[in-house]
C-alpha cells in the first residue's frame, strides 16, 4: 500500500479531459459485451425456449396445422423469431434490476457522464443477444429444412426489423426495471402481460378460425403486424405498408418510454 | 458542545472548507430522514457521521454526492452549489456506498478500466491507471478474477480503489467497515488515514463508535435526522460527564440486578452493552465507585474486570440520546 501517494498524485496531476457522450455509451457497450464471455450460459436461457418451441410445433402440430411439418416450419419459423425477441427482451430489465439492486448505478450516477449512457449500453447488449439468439434459431430452422425464399437480403431485412423491435420492447422492460425492485418480479410482471400478446397473435396460426372478438384482437395486435412484415422479409412480396404497420409499435414506444426513462432516472432517489 | 466554525464569513466560499451544509432536509413520504442538518468539514481531515441504523446518516450522504435531491436547505462541496452544479459537483466527489458498487460479472481489472474509461482515460492509459490501482491496493493477483469470488475485504479495497480513479477532492464512504472481520477492517482503517494524509477529504458514516473514535478528527452524531452533538472525540466525551465505572459481570443474567444497585448506590442512570455483560455508569469519584463496585460484591454478583475511565462513544450517545447507539441491526432501515 505504499504506491498510494503515488497513485494519488498521478490521479490527481494527470486528470483526463471529460469523456464524451458517445464514448461514454461505447464503454457500456463494451461492459455489455464483456458480460457475454464471462456469462455465456445466458444464452442457453435464450434459446432454449424458442427451440423447444420450435420442435414441439413443428413435429407434434405442425402437419395437423398445415398439412405437413415442413409446410408448418416454413410458416411457423418467422414468428418464432419475433417471439424470441420479444420474450427476450424481459432479460434487459432483469439485468437493470438487479444492476439497481446492488448500488451499481450509485455509482454511475455519482460519476460525471451522460446520464442515459447506462441505457444505451443496456441496448447495445440487447441487440447483441438478439442477432445471437436469431442466428441460432435461423440455424436449426435450416438444419430442420427450413428455406428463405427471399434469400439473403430477405434475411438480412429480416434481421434489421428484429433489431428494430428489440430496441422498441426493451424500453418498456428498462421502464419496468426501474420500477420494480426484484429482478424476479420484473421476469414474471413481464410474461403476465408477453404471453396472451404472443398467443393471441398470427404467429402459431392463421387467425381465420377464431371467434369474431378474438380474430379482430389477432388483426391489430402489434405481435401479429411484426410477424406478417418478418414473413414478407424472409418469404418474398414484402410491401412498405407491411413494414409501416410492423414499426408503429417499436417507434411509439421509443418515443414515449425514451424520454420516461430519463424522467424516472434521474428522479430516483 | 457544538462548535460550529465561525458564523460570521460564509464558509461554503472559503478554500479551506470542502463540504458545508445549512439546513438540509431531505423527507420520504412523512418521514422526515433528514431533518434540518448544518455541517462544516474542513479540507483534508476526515469527518465522521456517526448514528444509529435509520438516523439519516446515508440518505444525508446521498443528497451531499448528488444521488438524492435536497427538499431544502443548500450545500456547497469544493465549492459548488449542489443543486446549481451538480455535473461540478460530481467531478470533484467520489462516493462508495454500503452496497458493493462494483459489477459481479466482471474481473476486478475490467471493473476499474470500465471506470477509467469513463472518467475519460483512453485505450492503454486507462489500462496502465487500472492496473496501478490494483497493485496498490494489493488486488494485482487477483485482477483476472470476477469480482463475486472476492473476500468481503478484497470488494471493499477494490471498491475504495474504483473511486480513486481520478483522485477526488472528497471522498465519501458509506459505512466502510460494516461486515468486515477485523483483519479487513484494520486494512481498511489504515488506508483511509492514508488517503486524508494524502489531503483526500473524507466524510464516512458508521454506527460503530470505535471507529469514529479512531479514525475522525470531527464527529457529528446524528439520530432521527437531526444532528444531536458535534466535536471532537475528546469534546464529546467531555461533555458527558466526568468519570465512568464500567464493569464487567461473570453471569450476565445478573446484569438487571447490577443495573438495580448501581442506580442506587451512584444515583444516576447506568446503561447496558447490548450483550448485556457490561455496565457502565456516571460516577462522580473513585471513592464513590469504589464503594459501590463493594456493594455489588456483597450482593453476590461477581465480577471478571472493572475500571475507572473516560466514558466511551457509546456513553456519549447513551447520554445524548437516551438509547444505545447500537440497538437495531436491519441493515435496510435507511433505504427508503
Amino acid at each position: 500500500m505504499s504506491d498510494i501517494d503515488a497513485i494519488l498524485n498521478a490521479g490527481g496531476a494527470n486528470r483526463p479531459p471529460s469523456s464524451s457522450a458517445a464514448s461514454n455509451a461505447l464503454v457500456f457497450g463494451w461492459r455489455a459485451m464483456l458480460k457475454f464471455k464471462h456469462v455465456p450460459e445466458q444464452m442457453f436461457d435464450l434459446v432454449m425456449t424458442p427451440i423447444m418451441f420450435t420442435l414441439l410445433f413443428t413435429f407434434v402440430f405442425g402437419g395437423a396445422l398445415a398439412g405437413s411439418t415442413s409446410d408448418y416450419l416454413q410458416f411457423f419459423l418467422p414468428g418464432i423469431l419475433v417471439q424470441t425477441v420479444v420474450f427476450n427482451s424481459v432479460y434487459s430489465g432483469m439485468g437493470l434490476s438487479t444492476d439497481l439492486s446492488k448500488g451499481l448505478f450509485d455509482r454511475f450516477r455519482s460519476l460525471p457522464i451522460w446520464a442515459l449512457a447506462p441505457f444505451a449500453g443496456l441496448m447495445v447488449g440487447d441487440i447483441l443477444r438478439h442477432l445471437i439468439a436469431g442466428l441460432i434459431i435461423l440455424t436449426i430452422g435450416l438444419i430442420l429444412g427450413y428455406r428463405p425464399e427471399a434469400g439473403l437480403p430477405g434475411v438480412i431485412g429480416a434481421f434489421t426489423m428484429l433489431i428494430a423491435i428489440g430496441f422498441g420492447m426493451g424500453w418498456v422492460f428498462i421502464v419496468l426495471g426501474l420500477l420494480i425492485r426484484t429482478p424476479t418480479t420484473v421476469m414474471t410482471v413481464g410474461f403476465s402481460f408477453l404471453f396472451p400478446l404472443v398467443f393471441a397473435s398470427n404467429i402459431m396460426v392463421e387467425p381465420v378460425t377464431m371467434p369474431g372478438w378474438l380474430r379482430a384482437f389477432v388483426e391489430v395486435n402489434p405481435v401479429s403486424l411484426m410477424t406478417t412484415a418478418l414473413r414478407g422479409f424472409m418469404g418474398g412480396g414484402i410491401t412498405a405498408t407491411e413494414i409501416g404497420l410492423a414499426l408503429i409499435a417499436p417507434v411509439t414506444l421509443t418515443l414515449l418510454l425514451a424520454p420516461l426513462t430519463l424522467w424516472i432516472y434521474l428522479r430516483r432517489e | 458542545m457544538t462548535n460550529t466554525a465561525s458564523p460570521t464569513n460564509d464558509p461554503g466560499r472559503s478554500p479551506a472548507t470542502a463540504i458545508s451544509a445549512r439546513g438540509l432536509v431531505k423527507h420520504f413520504g412523512d418521514v422526515k430522514a433528514v431533518d434540518g442538518i448544518d455541517l462544516d468539514v474542513p479540507r483534508g481531515t476526515i469527518f465522521a457521521i456517526l448514528g444509529p441504523n435509520g438516523a439519516g446518516k446515508t440518505t444525508f450522504m446521498r443528497m451531499l454526492a448528488t444521488l438524492s435531491r435536497p427538499d431544502s436547505g443548500t450545500a456547497t462541496v469544493m465549492g459548488h452549489d449542489l443543486v446549481a452544479e451538480p455535473g461540478a459537483v460530481r467531478s470533484a466527489i467520489a462516493m462508495t456506498g454500503q452496497f458493493a458498487s462494483l459489477d459481479e460479472d466482471l474481473t476486478g481489472r475490467e471493473n476499474m478500466v470500465l471506470l477509467a474509461r469513463l472518467w475519460g482515460f483512453r485505450g492503454r492509459q486507462a489500462t496502465r491507471r487500472a492496473n496501478d490501482l490494483l497493485a496498490a491496493f494489493n488486488l494485482a493477483d487477483a485482477a483476472h478474477k470476477q469480482v463475486k469470488d472476492y473476500s468481503g475485504g478484497m470488494r471493499r479495497r477494490l471498491d475504495i480503489a474504483a473511486s480513486l480513479i481520478v483522485t477526488p477532492g472528497v471522498l465519501f464512504l458509506d459505512e466502510p467497515t460494516t461486515g468486515l472481520d477485523p483483519k479487513a477492517r484494520q486494512d481498511v482503517w489504515r488506508m483511509i488515514r492514508r488517503l486524508a494524509g494524502a489531503g483526500v477529504t473524507i466524510l464516512l458514516t458508521t454506527q460503530y463508535l470505535d471507529e469514529a473514535d479512531q479514525l475522525a478528527a470531527r464527529i457529528a452524531v446524528i439520530d432521527h435526522g437531526r444532528k444531536i452533538a458535534e466535536g471532537t472525540s475528546r469534546e464529546l466525551k467531555a461533555a458527558t460527564g466526568s468519570g465512568f465505572l464500567n464493569v464487567t459481570l461473570v453471569d450476565p443474567a445478573q446484569a438487571d440486578a447490577a443495573v438495580a444497585l448501581l442506580a442506587d448506590a451512584l444515583a444516576s442512570d447506568p446503561h447496558r452493552n447490548v450483550e448485556g455483560g457490561q455496565v457502565s455508569v456516571l460516577a462522580n469519584s473513585a471513592n464513590a465507585a469504589n464503594a459501590a463496585v463493594g456493594k455489588l460484591l456483597a450482593a453476590g454478583i461477581e465480577l471478571t474486570d472493572y475500571s475507572m475511565g473516560q466514558p466511551s462513544l457509546d456513553d456519549v450517545f447513551f447520554a445524548l440520546t437516551g438509547h444505545p447507539a447500537e440497538s437495531t441491526d436491519t441493515q435496510e432501515g435507511e433505504r427508503p
